[in-house]
């Protein structure tokens, strides 16, 4: 062959190689799903759980609908660049597994759309009432935000209806201290903080309760349910005590009747649609 | 100054700048201003005799300068200091000498790496050793290189063996006599770990002693069929050595895959075990095997301890299993073996005494829950032995995690596992406790706890004092008798690094790397 190639040629050869990027060269391969159930194993179900159901810390990856897209190349991208603002990293970068070659990656999304529910029931709650309960009778936005909307004193849950699967969500609510929801992700942190309840009483007697925002060996910072910060130097308290008991009351069938719930349920996943 | 003079005292100076010898590696206790090794000396204690910074004057310890290398990943390194120079490595390679008393550099070294590399666990290094006008360190693409101490030119690079197959170094190497000591890495790949010696002038590879042993060998029969070929026992961190047998103590990890026992029965040599071996020719004395045909990813690859007890010449280990073993070190056999942080993988022992595991800790396919976890009580992070006290330092996790299996076919170069591990319970915090051992019986003396666990490794001083970080980005010096935290310095990011100590213009520093920032820290 000429070393010198024709301009066209290497046009055509400059788009066939951006296709390919955005191309899975395995979609639908089932020996590449299974290989990509192993990279899987190794490097994303230690936050996203077994079968991508969804663990304490990441998203359930079965729903169809992902919140920094659905689409191949969107999932290579998530996968191999992370989600700045999340607890998302780069391919590579997580003390989790080993990091994956482009191909791994593929085969990883490949195998993703083999635990895909195909096709998601429409949310059985009426998403109109979740809202007027979320912001009427059953509060929830005394503590937590919605886009800007709410309280700051619980974790803010624009993102919790695309990112948590309905039954987590169902069961942050019934059992808050099962599981703690996440805070403060630090970027050479290995674990992020969680929403740690504290209780301390200062050295002129004052007694504050609330949640951690962060905390060190020397030092707490917290909230009050009155929405205050304080920084503590942990040796000028009378007394410091922390417990994974969530400020979050239980809200039980008595208070918040399943169907309601079910309601804020289809208002949460709804905030996230129309993001 | 008459000229006389001038020559007088360029011969009394003449030594103290003079070449690293093997000598001089043998007796590093007589130049505590130095720091010659990774752990300080070849009895891995990561202690300094210095003794200008102490218990009463540390709350007044302030930093003195930082270099950056501004580079992503976790910073590993202990810097080695040789008569005023200070020897770093960072992410992905990066070699640099800095000028000890103010951080400016004098040459940086970058090695341009493949683009497929297949390092486990970040594209880390920890650090580089010195003999003569050599430094030398090993590479994520597998090679071992001679960089010249003056410029960081190139001086021998030995290729050894493919990192397409899943090799590579990230230990800091040991010198030996002329001899450069490597141990590879790549337990997560099924490769066939192996530890090899490099002749310090040429590069030239004089021994290798191979971790999983080959048909005829002893020890071949603990593997299932062809699984010794792809069997793992990596050896990633760097190696004890007693220049009275001439024997190096290095030990290996998990074998492979890590989560898998199936297809390959029996109690897998020499994996997780710490080696014995001739350092002229790499030949093997003893072993002692901690974690039998592992299934939890309990690499030993601790730093084995030298430990004299009056005339009893021991090792001493904190083993990612969860165990503090001590070992005799002129037969390999257990002197004693005491849990040093959760364990329930374990509930008896062998006839040796030492603990064997327990059904209930196999991993299935959903998981089971095991403590400690993958990740292991302790890890890579170096523990520290002060003579002065008597006692053994170590970062302890407490962590539980849920290990599941599940087959996997085994294809060069890709990560073989054999499945993985999850946390175990959401309502179980992690946390971390700087634990003080008492060598003797295997008791804890005290702890001083973090929040969460900590990748730091622990020095202790003959100022009475033990430093250490965490993963909340605090350096911290505690008194060593007590474990009363004594100061602290906030440095921003998670400590992933061993603690250091060197002299300068006779005043004393304390080093670590914290982000992506190596911070030093002296009395005002």
């Amino acid at each position: 062959m000429s070393r010198r190639l024709p301009l066209i040629f290497l046009l055509f050869l400059t788009q066939f190689a951006l296709a390919a990027d955005n191309r899975n060269p395995f979609a639908g391969n089932p020996r590449a799903a299974k290989l990509g159930e192993f990279q899987f194993r190794i490097n994303c179900a230690f936050c996203h759980g077994l079968g991508a159901r969804g663990g304490g810390r990441g998203p359930d990856l079965t729903r169809p609908n992902k919140p920094h897209g659905k689409t191949d190349a969107d999932l290579f991208r998530t996968i191999s660049d992370g989600i700045p603002g999340t607890a998302m990293p780069p391919n590579g970068t997580t003390g989790q597994g080993v990091g994956m070659t482009d191909t791994e990656i593929w085969q990883v999304i490949t195998y993703i759309h083999t635990v895909e529910v195909k096709a998601p029931g429409k949310p059985i709650g009426n998403p109109a009432h979740g809202k007027e309960l979320f912001y009427g009778d059953a509060n929830c936005s005394g503590c937590h935000m919605v886009n800007g909307k709410g309280g700051r004193f619980g974790p803010d849950l624009s993102g919790v209806g695309t990112g948590r699967a309905p039954s987590y969500i169902v069961d942050s609510v019934r059992n808050p201290s099962n599981r703690l929801a996440q805070g403060l992700t630090e970027a050479m942190k290995e674990f992020p903080q969680e929403y740690e309840s504290v209780s301390v009483v200062t050295a002129d007697g004052k007694k504050i309760e609330g949640v951690i925002l962060n905390e060190d060996s020397f030092t707490v910072q917290l909230m009050d349910a009155g929405e205050q910060v304080y920084s503590f130097d942990k040796s000028a308290l009378r007394s410091f005590e922390k417990n994974r008991t969530s400020r979050m009351p239980r809200f039980d069938t008595q208070i918040l009747p399943d169907k309601d719930l079910q309601d804020i349920v289809a208002f949460l996943q709804s905030v996230g649609e129309t993001q | 100054m008459k000229p006389k003079h001038l020559l007088l005292i360029f011969v009394l100076l003449a030594p103290a700048f003079s070449q690293v010898t093997f000598e001089r590696l043998k007796n590093s206790a007589k130049e505590p201003q130095n720091w010659l090794m990774y752990s300080g000396d070849y009895a891995g204690h990561r202690f300094s005799a210095l003794d200008q910074i102490t218990t009463s004057n540390v709350h007044s310890l302030t930093a003195k300068w930082v270099y950056q290398t501004v580079a992503l990943g976790k910073f590993e390194t202990t810097p080695l200091v040789v008569d005023g120079i200070l020897y770093g490595t960072g992410t992905d390679n990066r070699v640099f000498a800095l000028d000890a008393r103010t951080g400016r550099p004098i040459w940086i070294y970058q090695r341009e790496l493949p683009p497929d590399i297949r390092p486990c666990c970040g594209r880390v290094n920890r650090g580089v050793a010195i003999l003569g006008d050599k430094v030398f360190f090993g590479t994520l693409d597998s090679h071992v290189i001679a960089l010249d101490t003056k410029t960081g030119n190139v001086i021998w690079d030995a290729n050894a063996i493919d990192y397409k197959n899943g090799y590579s170094f990230t230990l800091a190497p040991l010198v030996v006599k002329n001899l450069v000591i490597v141990g590879v890495s790549g337990g997560e790949y099924g490769i066939r770990g192996f530890v090899d010696a490099y002749d310090a002038d040429t590069g030239q590879r004089k021994w290798r002693f191979y971790t999983t042993p080959g048909p005829g060998e002893p020890g071949h029969e603990t593997w299932e069929g062809d699984s010794w070929k792809i069997g793992g026992a990596p050896a990633w961190i760097t190696g004890t050595y007693d220049p009275a047998t001439n024997q190096l103590f290095w030990p290996t990890g998990n074998p492979s895959p890590s989560n898998r026992g199936a297809g390959r029965a029996g109690e897998n040599l020499y994996s997780n075990t710490l080696l014995a071996l001739d350092a002229d020719t790499g030949k093997l004395g003893w072993h002692f095997q901690f974690t039998k045909h592992d299934e939890h990813d309990w690499d030993a690859t601790q730093i084995p301890v030298m430990i004299d007890q009056g005339d009893k010449r021991l090792i001493a280990q904190a083993n990612r299993n969860g165990f503090f073993y001590v070992v005799d070190r002129t037969n390999g056999k257990l002197v004693l073996a005491n849990p040093f942080g959760k364990v329930t993988w374990s509930d008896s022992r062998d006839a040796e005494g030492r603990p064997v595991s327990n059904q209930q800790a196999e991993p299935t396919p959903n998981g089971s829950i095991v403590c400690p976890g993958a990740a292991g009580t302790t890890n890579w992070e170096s523990p520290t032995f002060d003579s002065q006290t008597g006692l053994f330092y170590v970062n302890a996790r407490e962590q539980c995690d849920k290990f599941s299996t599940a087959p996997q076919p085994y294809e060069a170069g890709h990560a073989y596992y054999g499945s993985a591990y999850f946390p175990a319970d959401d309502t179980e915090p992690y946390w971390g406790a700087l634990r003080a051992i008492d060598p003797k019986d295997g008791k804890i003396k005290w702890e001083f706890t973090h929040p969460s666990p900590t990748w730091s490794g622990v020095l202790s001083t003959a100022g009475g004092l033990v430093f250490t970080g965490d993963s909340e980005g605090n350096f911290i010096a505690l008194d060593a008798a007590t474990g009363k935290p004594l100061w602290h310095f906030q440095t921003g990011a998670a400590v992933y690094a061993s603690p250091m100590a060197f002299a300068m213009d006779g005043k004393e520093y304390i080093a670590i790397a914290a982000g992506s920032s190596l911070y030093t820290f002296g009395l005002p």
